[in-house]
């Protein structure tokens, strides 16, 4: 029925959905002064899904008597994604192997490679739904809003891989932010939320300001804020050395790389992923950085390919320097959420490593690595929401000692996620190394390819660590004793390097195992929704209160997807299939 | 057996799923379940690695027993195994030693996890041995890491945490290059295959050497820092006393035994054979280190004061044989290099074992400690003494002939890197015999007198590496026979590709051998055809 409805308004369309080569061909369907638009629903169908459903939500919760049915809201989030996941799928198959066609007004971009992303959007959205449910009950917190702002989050991030120039990159950027900087600082009681919240925002309005006032830039060079006529006039024109349009590029560049975490641009990320509400950050690493990537693909690819010898030595750059200060500040953290954020950005630097190949496989292998990120990453820190107990009492490495015993499978789970993001083999995050480095070394680019393999190499020490922690026993603890007295990494030796110095905690508190009893701490002790302000800051790796931990049935049902879908696509290829068909034609 | 048959999958496939059935013993019955299952398994695999070792045919130098199914098809990946006569015994060895290493040591800890990691290790081990694709091959290389990191950290000594992790480490930085390295040939050689990406090793082998000179020689050198790491020669070995030390006795076996030999093993398939023009450019610099690491292993042996550290830097040594045969280039000692890996294999794993026995009842390995143990324990010296020999190279045990075709295969192109070398025989009769002399001799104090001797159990399972030890060294023929054809063929690739090299012929009667028109990388050169016969 729907495939109908837009068989009927497509004709109406017609003048503006242009076929082969569409985008790169000015031709604006405004011409002839027109205020008529037409518009072409096909091409936005999961977006218009996502923010009526956003409505659809909104309404429902203003109808029903407050929290008549608690499981509702994330059902019908579930449902809305679900949605949103099944008309991508129609899109893929209806966009087919076509040209990037520019719909509404030139606008959008409806091409395979947008509908990749608005599929994963819309898987992402379906993730962090099941993941927000019971994390959001349990810390009081429930309510119809978290999940409105993830849908319109989505609906944001989809516009920016929809859009066909710089202005709706830009409306898309700002949709998706301001509904990720409610989310960050969406638990009201927790102080360090609010603060990522307002740093979010403070350092986010920044990059957004520099990356229009490269839009501005990049506008007086060339003419256009159109992906394709900024191209087609780049093609014309040659512009050596212009100042202008390098400046825009940079800032263009800047305001991009902030939204995915690349160094120099990441500052605020260990602080906001730390802050935020666990199940929030997962959602905010897979969707922010997707379409962060999507829309620097699009602008360094798509517009601004012809500079080509101009970006690419930024963003090798950009590559190595995430790479190295993400996986070597990630070991010195003693805060799980932390080093989770420091890892995200070393894997941003894998994503870079494909962008700067500038090639099909390149970007199909950074098309790849988002892909599978998502589910990564959503997994993981699903599994930090349910270890790190009640109020986020316990988010320090130590909350995962004795994980293994507690809760085997959980510890299964993680471990496998953990190694997925290390990159070992059968996992998705060896194929997606795979991919970008091997893109790397087709362009000749091997001291970026031994770099990217080395900083794998360093990552896989701290998420070793935390395997580590997870399968070692109870720490040492006297009967009767504070929580608190863990041995902290900062009295370490001062004297060893960094790599004994992480060991070193361990290492001393591999004794012998004390009587079962001693490690059972009162429980609920820290189960307030104040949770003592030091016990992130503070490093204690001793073991938590043995408390069962409960996995809800929707937390459960994602870290199966999760955790399939991550060995699925490292031992099969239909996924890297998928990612090279959507960039085939780009 | 017919070659729809695919024994060699079903050899990587049957730990797998044995881990997975052990993984899957309920925690009730662990205790009682896990431990036959997987030793039943292992067994399984032993017999079909039995039946590999007889049914292959000795006159062959070519792969047998091949399957090749598309995988990831569009970068040219495909699994795609084979066996011939360098990788053939290294299969068997690692057949054999899990099953000992299984049952030999006391089990303390989960069983069902030690299960399973063994079988999840055994499998990676033989995929890599096995695998002729290299995607494949560092794959399996690179999951050996995984089970190897759990087996030394879940079950080691009181800093295993801290061996596993540099252990793991380590090696996984030497794979950055190899990766990178694998990945440079395949992109390399692309053009040449019409553009299309392959990782099949014999295509690659064909291809390489119209690669220039400067790109051979990087690439095989982003190789062989990769192995060198693994096997490990001297500036990369640091994580190995450690690692050897801190693991448990079955980790050790298995560490030493079959783990070392990827990395002399893959230097071999992946450096010799597909750049073989950067192996002949380099070999010096290879066979320094290699006689660098014989040197200064053994003068650190001397001087070890823990048995189990003694044994783990002897193992130095043995592998810096081993390189040194490879990179001899000559048919003796490439054949000696092969037979040194099956041969410190057995012959470690059955020390490793026994100290682990020592261990066990003294809970200690200090030599100063030990003494005198001949009295209490007669037949435990008798064995330990036995495979101290072996490995000291005595006539009539296996190390003798690893040893002497080595040195000979040396001193034919090498001459004085042999000299050097041939002072670790005399090193190695000192620090083995010094320290079998400690812990074995003299008068026992009352703890050491009170040791019981090794049982019966233990007897049953270091037995089989005892016997290939006495088997290899009174009759090599059959390891020699299977062995030799694949190592001329190998040479005769070098000598084809480098007709500079300085590659002897194998002395003695011509063995005439055939390779499969699919598999000959050098077909139409001269030298090769003379010695291969066509294959109908």
């Amino acid at each position: 029925m729907i495939a109908a409805l837009l068989a009927q308004t497509a004709p109406a369309s017609g003048g503006c959905t242009i076929s082969a080569g569409g985008a790169r061909v000015a031709s604006l369907c405004t011409a002839n002064n027109s205020l008529h638009i037409p518009v072409a629903y096909r091409s936005i169908l999961p977006i218009l899904v996502l923010s009526v459903g956003a409505l659809v939500l909104l309404l429902v919760s203003a109808v029903l008597p407050k929290r008549s049915w608690p499981g509702l809201y994330p059902l019908l989030t579930v449902a809305i994604g679900g949605a949103a996941a099944i008309t991508s799928a129609w899109e893929w198959s209806d966009v087919g192997t076509n040209h990037a066609q520019a719909t509404i007004g030139q606008q959008i971009l409806y091409d395979r490679f947008s509908v990749f992303f608005m599929l994963l959007i819309s898987i992402a959205t379906v993730l962090g739904a099941l993941i927000s449910d019971s994390y959001l009950r349990r810390e009081g917190l429930d309510g119809v809003e978290a999940y409105v702002l993830m849908l319109m989050a989505g609906t944001g991030a989809m516009l920016m891989t929809d859009a066909a120039g710089l202005i709706m990159l830009f409306l898309g950027l700002e949709i998706m932010s301001i509904a990720l900087y409610v989310l960050a600082a969406y638990h009201r009681r927790r102080v360090q939320s609010g603060e990522a919240g307002f740093k979010y925002f403070i350092l986010g309005s920044f990059s957004s300001a520099i990356f229009l006032y490269g839009v501005a830039l990049v506008y007086g060079a060339t003419g256009s804020t159109q992906f394709g006529e900024i191209a087609a006039y780049l093609a014309r024109n040659s512009l050596p050395n212009n100042g202008v349009l390098l400046g825009g590029m940079a800032l263009l560049i800047v305001g991009l790389g902030f939204k995915v975490a690349a160094v120099p641009f990441h500052f605020w990320t260990p602080d906001v992923y730390q802050g935020s509400p666990t199940p929030f950050t997962g959602y905010m690493a897979a969707v922010a950085k997707a379409a962060g990537f999507a829309g620097l693909l699009r602008v360094l690819n798509e517009a601004l390919t012809t500079q080509q010898a101009n970006w690419r030595p930024i963003i090798w750059l950009m590559a190595v320097l995430t790479l190295m200060v993400g996986s070597v500040l990630a070991i010195a953290q003693k805060d799980l959420k932390r080093m989770l954020a420091y890892s995200s950005i070393s894997q941003a630097g894998y994503v870079l490593v494909g962008v700067q190949a500038a090639s099909s496989a390149g970007t199909a292998g950074a098309l790849f690595y988002l892909f599978t990120y998502t589910f990564i990453i959503a997994g993981t820190f699903a599994v930090v929401a349910l270890i790190q107990g009640p109020g986020e009492a316990r988010t320090d490495l130590g909350a995962v000692r004795g994980l293994a015993r507690r809760r085997p499978g959980l510890a299964l789970v993680m471990v496998v996620l953990l190694l997925a993001q290390a990159g070992v083999p059968f996992t998705s995050g060896f194929l997606a190394k795979f991919y970008v480095i091997s893109a790397a070394v087709q362009k000749g680019q091997y001291v970026l390819a031994v770099i990217a393999m080395l900083a794998a190499a360093v990552a896989a020490f701290f998420y070793l660590r935390v395997a580590l922690l997870m399968y070692s026993g109870p720490a040492e603890a006297q009967a009767g004793a504070p929580q608190l007295i863990g041995v902290g990494v900062g009295v370490g030796p001062a004297g060893d390097g960094a790599l004994t110095a992480g060991l070193e905690p361990m290492r001393r508190l591999d004794g012998p195992a004390p009587a079962r009893a001693g490690a059972r701490a009162p429980g609920g002790a820290t189960a307030g929704a104040e949770a003592p302000a030091t016990a992130s800051t503070t490093a204690v790796l001793e073991a938590p209160p043995e408390e069962r931990i409960v996995i809800p049935f929707f937390v459960g049902l994602a870290l199966a997807v999760c955790v399939a879908f991550t060995i699925f696509a490292g031992v099969s290829s239909p996924v890297i299939t998928f990612a090279r068909q959507a960039t085939t034609l780009f | 057996m017919t070659a729809s048959f695919p024994i060699l999958t079903i050899l990587v496939f049957l730990p797998l799923g044995g881990a997975v059935v052990v993984a899957l013993v309920p925690a009730a019955s662990e205790a009682r379940l896990a431990k036959p299952i997987g030793l039943l398994a292992a067994v399984i695999e032993l017999g079909l690695a039995a039946y590999l070792v007889v049914d292959f045919q000795s006159g062959q130098a070519g792969y047998q027993f091949t399957s090749q199914h598309s995988w990831i098809g569009q970068f040219g990946i495909s699994w795609h195994v084979g066996v011939d006569g360098i990788s053939l015994f290294l299969v068997a060895m690692t057949a054999l030693l899990f099953p000992v290493a299984m049952v030999g040591p006391t089990l303390t800890g989960s069983a069902r996890a030690f299960m399973g990691w063994m079988l999840l290790l055994e499998a990676a081990c033989m995929g890599t041995f096995l695998s002729m694709d290299l995607f494949l091959f560092f794959v399996m290389f690179e999951i050996t890491l995984v089970p190897g990191y759990f087996i030394v950290s879940g079950w080691g000594g009181l800093r295993r945490n801290y061996a596993a992790m540099k252990f793991f480490i380590y090696t996984f930085a030497g794979s950055a290059f190899l990766f990178v390295a694998i990945l440079s040939l395949v992109f390399l050689t692309a053009p040449a295959n019409g553009g299309h990406q392959t990782f099949d090793l014999i295509t690659l082998t064909r291809l390489a050497s119209n690669l220039p000179h400067a790109d051979q020689v990087l690439i095989f050198l982003g190789f062989a820092v990769a192995f060198a790491v693994k096997i490990p020669l001297v500036p990369f070995h640091s994580w190995l006393p450690d690692a050897y030390t801190e693991a448990s006795t079955a980790g050790s076996m298995i560490l030493a035994g079959i783990l070392f030999k990827l990395g002399a093993y893959g230097l071999l398939r992946l450096g010799l054979f597909i750049l073989p023009r950067a192996a002949t450019d380099l070999a010096p610099l290879l066979l320094t280190l290699a006689a660098v690491g014989i040197t200064y292993g053994a003068l650190v042996t001397i001087m070890q004061k823990d048995l189990k550290r003694l044994v783990a830097y002897a193992s130095i040594v043995d592998v810096a044989f081993i390189v040194l045969g490879i990179f001899a280039f000559s048919s003796q000692g490439v054949t000696g290099g092969v037979l040194e890996m099956v041969n410190h294999g057995l012959t470690t794993g059955a020390i490793f074992f026994l100290v682990g026995v020592i261990w066990e009842r003294r809970g200690t390995l200090r030599i100063s400690e030990l003494g005198g143990l001949q009295k209490p324990a007669p037949v435990l010296a008798a064995i330990f003494l036995a495979v101290v020999m072996s490995a000291v190279g005595l006539p009539g045990l296996n190390g003798f002939v690893g040893e002497f075709l080595v040195l000979v295969g040396t001193f034919i192109t090498h001459r004085w890197w042999a000299v050097v070398a041939t002072t670790a025989v005399v090193s190695g009769a000192i620090y083995l015999l010094w320290a079998y002399q400690r812990v074995f001799h003299g008068t026992p104090n009352a703890t050491n007198a009170a040791v019981r001797d090794i049982s019966w159990r233990e007897i049953g399972a270091v037995t089989p590496l005892l016997l290939g030890i006495v088997f290899l060294g009174i009759y090599p023929k059959p390891f020699l026979d299977r062995v030799t054809p694949s190592v001329n063929h190998l040479l005769a690739h070098v000598q084809a590709v480098d007709p500079g090299a300085h590659v002897p012929a194998p002395s003695g009667p011509a063995i005439a051998y055939s390779v499969p028109a699919a598999q000959n990388v050098d077909a139409g050169n001269a030298r090769t055809t003379a010695a291969v016969k066509a294959q109908p």
